[in-house]
């Protein structure tokens, strides 16, 4: 790649930039981590991190360019939209991924910045820029989940501070977090109206969760119970009745980010299905996946995966303004769940009883990995709205269907 | 339904009844939680002995009840539904093997202590994860054979041994020459890996077409468990539809699950027709018993596969918890899938026997 010389023509911004972006990656991204990504920490937890794993997350928190479009005031990155996608192209060719994450990144922090007052942003932003501090999203409840609308979860009107009673449940990361975003009910007589957005410290007295243990035989999420538990009145977002109105919001955030953009990459990044097929299947003489049946299986979830792509390139294009995600992300988070489970479920099928170990000899890292990531990959078409739901979405508010149930 | 006799019906009614009764699936929670080594629940697999199940197939001059493979069918239906945990179909598969090639001292020898419950046999055929019964390394010399095994079920308990060499299936009995190693898959069952070393062989009459057919009888017993797998997913999530309340209604009272669950259905009728076919095609004899199995396996791996993943998808939350039992149905589901060919194998090998 050509670099610019000093004398010659003014240099494009956005090559300066560029520039920028590789020293300070050559200076401060550590060699170790090259192509390591924790892919799992999802699916088991958060691990102790390595002395390299903690320089480099304090280092992009202090750039903030773990959150590259944040406002800096608050500790992001106050990146464009332009310079953010150089950021990315760059941290890709270094084999770096971005440290910053969670649930505080994904959808909190986006929705607190709309929402939230000055005092709110200047506390709970850069703490969320730097990976501080980690939240969870206190929203279901046991008789309240696609139906989010009828949660009970109650908090009481004590003044200066709201009295909280009630359950929460699948609180994911639960056991781990600093702090919870809630939505609770402050109003009985109102469905819709009487939902209020609450902060709550999950070191609160009163607090208590239980792990619970999924099918992938690992324990991310939690039932989260509140007994007489004090959350001080600065810490709602909104207005008392206003909950559901944010918690819609967030709930968009979330969908766009889990229906991709960095993480689709991700998710298909590695080895090729195909390689893998040949690997596991044989080749027939001309070289082809011997099988020929999930050969042409493979086929259609490749195209199917281009597809996606091209639709999330073709969407970030057309979102011109910063208008923040749109109803089209129901769409996109369907899309990605059903690609991201047919490809494990291929993966397992390509390996056949190999692809299918659940611990102990026998068996490669790969491989036991790719079971768990198979089960507890069921989840994305349930969780941040279930892939009925979505539909729903789009029938309703997409395409103007009538509204019965 | 297969028409049934009086009898067949008895023993499907019994079979239910037990396993509702005596092995629910929380007695395969238990089994699993305790992790026993030999990966199955022994005072289950003693009480289908004493009722007669081990002996199913075994001839009545050889102390069995020789029922047949509808009424193996049957009880394996029966017990998948409930995920009971017992060597039954390997020991059964293996017992096909010296019915159709065993000598008759052979027969003397093994058949009346299989159908009294005292020995578990199995089928030791892939050299590799993935079914593949036309490469096959192993070979035996003087009598003694030589070669690894990959994912034989029941292979951690097993007494008995019927081993695809290059040349047919032979006998292997004890553990002369025999190693075991275990491993751990996901639906908590036994799946070892054996080496044999110059273990004693005794060959099986028959040659290669033995292990088509073996492996046939073998097939539609795994379909047979997947029947009932499937059904009782079905029905477990018609139920929760109908209990389970939001938006102020049961989930039952939606049309977009309405029509999943309509769709389930009917594949689930399609299933069980050719499911039931290919153990009638069995016990009759017919000419075309593999296109019958293929047929079988190849729809009972899709209407498996499909009903395992609503299970889940329906339940929600609940049904992605380990204290839920929707995961056991669809861990124990993608084993029996690959076991015996996966639905392309079975496309493949329908297309190829009716010859387009
Ligand atoms: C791994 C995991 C992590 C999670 N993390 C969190 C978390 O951190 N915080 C949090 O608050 N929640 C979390 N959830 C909860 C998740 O958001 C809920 O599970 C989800 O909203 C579905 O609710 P439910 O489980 O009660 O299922 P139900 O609402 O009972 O739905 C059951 C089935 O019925 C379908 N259904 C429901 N209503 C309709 C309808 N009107 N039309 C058609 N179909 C319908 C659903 O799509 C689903 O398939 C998590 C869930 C999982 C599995």
């Amino acid at each position: 790649m050509a670099t610019a010389i000093e004398g010659d023509a003014p240099v494009d911004a956005g090559e300066a930039f560029r520039a920028k972006v590789r020293d300070w990656l050559a200076a401060n991204f550590p060699p170790s981590l090259k192509g390591k990504d924790n892919g799992m920490s999802a699916v088991e937890g958060p691990s102790e991190p390595t002395p390299d794993e903690d320089a480099w997350r304090k280092a992009m928190g202090e750039t903030g360019w773990g959150v590259p479009t944040w406002p800096k005031e608050y500790g992001g990155g106050g990146l464009s939209r332009a310079e953010s996608r150089i950021l990315q192209e760059e941290m890709t060719r270094a084999g770096a991924s971005n440290p910053i994450g969670g649930m505080g990144v994904m959808m909190f922090g986006p929705t607190l910045l709309e929402y939230g007052s000055e005092e709110q942003k200047r506390e709970h932003i850069p703490p969320i820029a730097r990976a501080e501090i980690r939240w969870c999203q206190g929203y279901s409840e046991p008789g309240a989940g696609s139906d989010l609308a009828s949660l009970q979860c109650f908090a009481e009107d004590r003044g200066d501070h709201y009295l909280v009673n009630g359950q929460k449940t699948w609180t994911s990361g639960g056991q781990w977090a600093d702090k919870c975003f809630m939505l609770v009910r402050t109003d009985r007589t109102k469905k819709h109206e009487g939902i209020t957005f609450l902060l709550c410290d999950m070191d609160s007295p009163g607090v208590e969760v239980k792990p619970i243990r999924l099918i992938s035989g690992s324990s991310p999420f939690c039932e989260t119970f509140f007994t007489d538990v004090k959350v001080p009145k600065t810490n709602r977002v909104g207005q008392e009745g206003e909950g559901w109105t944010i918690g819609k919001r967030l709930l968009q955030h979330e969908r766009s980010s889990l229906s991709g953009g960095s993480g689709a990459g991700r998710m298909f990044a590695g080895t090729p299905l195909s390689q893998i097929a040949k690997q596991y299947v044989g080749v027939d003489g001309e070289g082809r996946i011997a099988d020929a049946d999930l050969r042409g299986r493979i086929v259609r979830h490749e195209m199917d995966m281009r597809a996606f792509m091209l639709t999330l390139r073709r969407a970030s294009q057309e979102a011109k303004s910063n208008q923040g995600p749109s109803a089209a992300t129901s769409i996109m988070k369907n899309v990605g769940a059903r690609i991201m489970q047919e490809r494990s479920e291929l993966l397992i099928e390509i390996r056949g009883l190999a692809g299918l170990g659940w611990e102990g000899e026998g068996f490669g890292d790969e491989e036991l990995r790719d079971v768990r990531t198979w089960l507890f990959g069921k989840a994305v078409s349930i969780y941040g709205g279930s892939s009925e739901i979505q539909n729903n979405v789009i029938a309703k508010r997409i395409l103007g269907m009538l509204d019965h149930q | 339904m297969a028409v049934l006799t009086e009898e067949q019906t008895m023993l499907r009614d019994m079979a239910r009844e037990w396993a509702d009764n005596e092995s629910p699936v929380t007695a395969f929670r238990r089994m699993r939680d305790a992790a026993p080594a030999t990966y199955y629940d022994p005072a289950a697999w003693e009480a289908q002995a004493a009722m007669g199940w081990a002996g199913i197939l075994v001839p009545e001059a050889q102390g069995g009840v020789g029922m047949g493979y509808l009424s193996l069918g049957m009880v394996l239906e029966q017990l998948g539904r409930t995920l009971t945990a017992t060597p039954l179909a390997a020991t059964a598969s293996a017992t096909s093997a010296l019915l159709l090639g065993g000598s008759e001292k052979q027969q003397a020898e093994w058949l009346p202590r299989i159908a009294a419950g005292e020995v578990i046999a199995t089928l030791a055929i892939d050299e590799g994860p993935r079914f593949d019964p036309a490469t096959i390394a192993t070979k035996v010399e003087g009598g003694r054979l030589t070669g690894t095994k990959l994912f034989v079920a029941e292979g951690d308990s097993a007494q008995l041994f019927v081993v695809a060499a290059s040349d047919g299936l032979y006998l292997v009995s004890g553990d002369e020459g025999v190693t075991r190693s275990p491993r751990k898959l996901t639906d908590s069952r036994s799946h070892a890996e054996l080496r044999f070393d110059g273990a004693p062989a005794q060959k099986l009459e028959g040659g290669d077409d033995l292990l088509t057919q073996v492996a046939d009888r073998a097939t539609a017993a795994a379909c047979a468990e997947m029947l009932g797998m499937a059904e009782a997913a079905f029905a477990q999530t018609n139920d929760y539809l109908k209990t389970r309340v939001q938006f102020g209604q049961a989930l039952s009272s939606f049309q977009a699950l309405q029509h999943r669950m309509a769709k389930m259905f009917t594949e689930l009728e399609l299933m069980r027709s050719v499911v039931e076919a290919a153990l009638e095609a069995i016990d009759s004899g017919r000419a075309n018993v593999s296109q019958e199995v293929s047929l079988a396996k190849a729809l009972a791996n899709e209407t498996l596969h499909l009903v395992s993943r609503e299970m889940v998808q329906l339940h929600g939350g609940i049904g992605m918890t380990d204290e839920h039992d929707a995961g056991f149905y669809l861990k124990r589901a993608r084993i029996l899938e690959a076991m015996w060919g996966n639905a392309s194998w079975h496309r493949e090998r329908f297309a190829r026997l009716g010859g387009f």
